[in-house]
């Protein structure tokens, strides 16, 4: 439907999912995440070589160099070094407090609302530095979809909310907006529970409803990532996997970095986990690295106390 | 510790007591009002009984020795000055307030918090001798030739910029906790689609506070309109509709300072200055209505 407008959103989706399909195993798709020994077994399985090759070979498409953050004389991130596969899910994993939310606002640039916070290292995304002077933020910005640990409607309506981005990127044909509304209430699966109520306002929905609500907000500027925030926390177990089973879709067309401190959530999302411990990474790896071969103590106590 | 104890009241007679107290509490800040306008009306009757009361709202002559009292001088002259304040200090206040609370470094906020106190601490009459001793020469030695008028600075402007100024510190205020409580994901929420972080403010942040921005800019209109020794100091006192704001004019409450207690010998004098204060306190609910159902009508969002 919306392939005759020229969207960037568009293109990228065709090039990720010819990626996907070039580097990914068939059987690795088939498991989806109905029942978790599902997933677990499908982890342990051939995957491994799979995984451990993809890793090296999957295209990335954030590099993170020699990134430092610090705020008042404390270090929060230190000298972190990580490569962002493309079309994966990234779990960044760890304990509350240990920079990991940091770094995600980092990847966007929110952290320029903190003017104490003193960066420096490069982020580089498609070769560009997010960090350089004279970066676009705006664009940069359009290229990442954000999901927060608690649902932040923009205060107006349901339709409004999705419009909003759109209107931002400059589009103001009516009816390409009301299309893309569409679509994207459709794509997180709220079309159906919405579609009369499109003018009401987005407060009005069901805190579950409204993280779906920011999601499709996000998709509707066409990012290449969405950055997610612990975005289940404040939501109960079934709008939670209804989050997940979405994640999980848009993997196809999307990179998506989740920050998660739930241990059975990164089991059943990642494809790559990164674990960190007071501002550093620690260990990172396929889930199966990182849960049934953890190499430091840090991590085998972080595992044994989570369980 | 003992004896202590059993002096205590027992719990079930402090927790009926209690609430009685703030029953009671309750019960007087809401008549108060109400007692307040049922004396002004009563006080007012030996006016209303003798000339109509739409006359008197429509007729500018005011002349208590031949028995005309027409208030609708003093009506338009509060009305103007409140105006004229009003559209001198809410852009002004909305502004700044964007500014220090989404812009400014830490230090400037802090000082300017301490610059508020400071200017709310300041007595009205201050302000008022401020107005005759910078505002009221300024306007006639500077302002009005340069404009080729000449004014005596006793005028509107003179009361609207002295009322402007004064409002500044509580509309500020008010303005600047509405920004602060705008959540920060919010405004993540917006830039992180792609706004900047002005069009963050225009479409999220001032949409967010809307309830609260009404109500700041509502509190500083009751205060104009409330205020009486120093617009009185500085807004001339001449019973006559203002043809421009370099015209004296003569707001209600202004009228009731100046006259009350003299005079009382003119019949019926005692009983307009009251009907004068029962205008006043119709004016200001009447307002006070109209910003709760504007309130309630974009509260939604």
């Amino acid at each position: 439907m919306s392939a005759s407008y020229p969207i960037p959103g568009n293109k990228i989706r065709l090039t990720e999912s010819f990626d996907a399909g070039f580097l990914e195993e068939p059987s690795f798709k088939a498991g989806s995440l109905d029942a978790d020994g599902q997933i677990e077994q499908s982890i342990s399985t051939p995957q491994q070589n799979a995984y451990s090759t993809n890793d090296q070979k999957a295209p990335a498409i954030l590099s993170i160099k020699n990134f430092n953050v610090q705020a008042a004389g404390s270090t929060i991130l230190k000298n972190i070094n990580l490569e962002i596969p493309k079309g994966k899910i990234t779990v960044l994993l760890g304990p509350s407090g240990c920079g990991k939310t940091t770094l995600l606002k980092c990847l966007n640039r929110l952290s320029d609302l903190h003017p104490s916070l003193k960066v420096n290292g490069k982020i580089l995304i498609d070769g560009e530095d997010i960090f350089h002077p004279t970066q676009d933020l705006t664009k940069i910005r359009q290229k990442m979809g954000l999901l927060s640990q608690r649902p932040f409607p923009l205060p107006m309506s349901i339709y409004k909310n999705i419009a909003y981005g759109l209107k931002i990127k400059g589009i103001r044909d009516k009816k390409v907006i009301k299309e893309k509304v569409e679509k994207h209430l459709k794509d997180v699966g709220l079309w159906e529970e919405v579609k009369d109520r499109l003018h009401g306002p987005a407060a009005r929905l069901s805190i579950g409803q409204q993280q779906r609500l920011c999601l499709a907000r996000g998709l509707a500027v066409g990012p290449e990532i969405i950055l997610a925030d612990e975005p289940t926390s404040a939501l109960d177990p079934i709008s939670s996997r209804k989050i997940e089973e979405e994640f999980l879709r848009l993997k196809e067309d999307y990179t998506l970095i989740v920050v998660t401190h739930i241990l059975r959530q990164a089991r059943r999302l990642a494809d790559h986990i990164v674990f960190m411990y007071f501002g550093e990474v620690i260990e990172q790896g396929t889930p199966d690295e990182i849960f049934n071969h953890p190499k430091s103590d840090i991590l085998k106590q972080y595992l044994q106390s989570g369980h | 510790m003992a004896a202590l104890q059993s002096l205590r009241l027992p719990a079930k007679l402090t927790d009926r007591l209690s609430t009685g107290w703030l029953n009671f509490a309750v019960l007087f800040l809401i008549l108060l009002p109400l007692v307040i306008g049922v004396g002004l009306v009563i006080k007012s009757l030996p006016l209303l009984e003798q000339a109509s009361t739409w006359k008197m709202l429509s007729s500018a002559e005011f002349s208590p020795q031949q028995g005309h009292f027409g208030f609708y001088a003093f009506i338009m002259g509060s009305a103007l000055v409140t105006l004229l304040s009003f559209v001198l200090s809410a852009p002004v206040c909305l502004l700044a307030a964007i500014y220090l609370t989404e812009y400014s470094p830490a230090w400037l906020t802090q000082t300017m918090y301490f610059v508020i106190d400071v200017l709310a601490g300041i007595p009205s009459v201050v302000y008022g001798v401020w107005g005759v001793l910078v505002v009221v020469p300024l306007l006639a030695g500077y302002v009005a030739p340069a404009l080729g008028l000449s004014t005596t600075g006793y005028c509107l402007l003179s009361g609207g910029v002295v009322l402007a100024i004064m409002a500044v510190p509580y509309m500020l205020n008010m303005l600047m906790e509405v920004f602060r409580s705008v959540p920060v994901e919010l405004k993540e929420a917006s830039l992180s689609l792609g706004a900047t972080y002005w069009e963050t403010i225009k479409w999220v942040v001032l949409r967010k506070g809307i309830t609260g921005i009404i109500a700041a800019l509502s509190l500083g209109i009751s205060k104009a309109l409330g205020e009486t020794i120093a617009v009185l100091m500085v807004v001339g006192n001449v019973a006559k509709v203002p043809k421009s704001v370099f015209d004296a004019a003569y707001p209600l409450p202004a009228l009731i300072a100046n006259n009350y207690g003299d005079m009382m010998s003119v019949p019926l004098y005692d009983s307009a200055l009251m009907f004068a204060a029962l205008l006043l306190f119709v004016i200001i609910l009447v307002f006070n209505s109209i910003t709760n159902v504007l309130l309630s009508r974009v509260k939604e969002v």
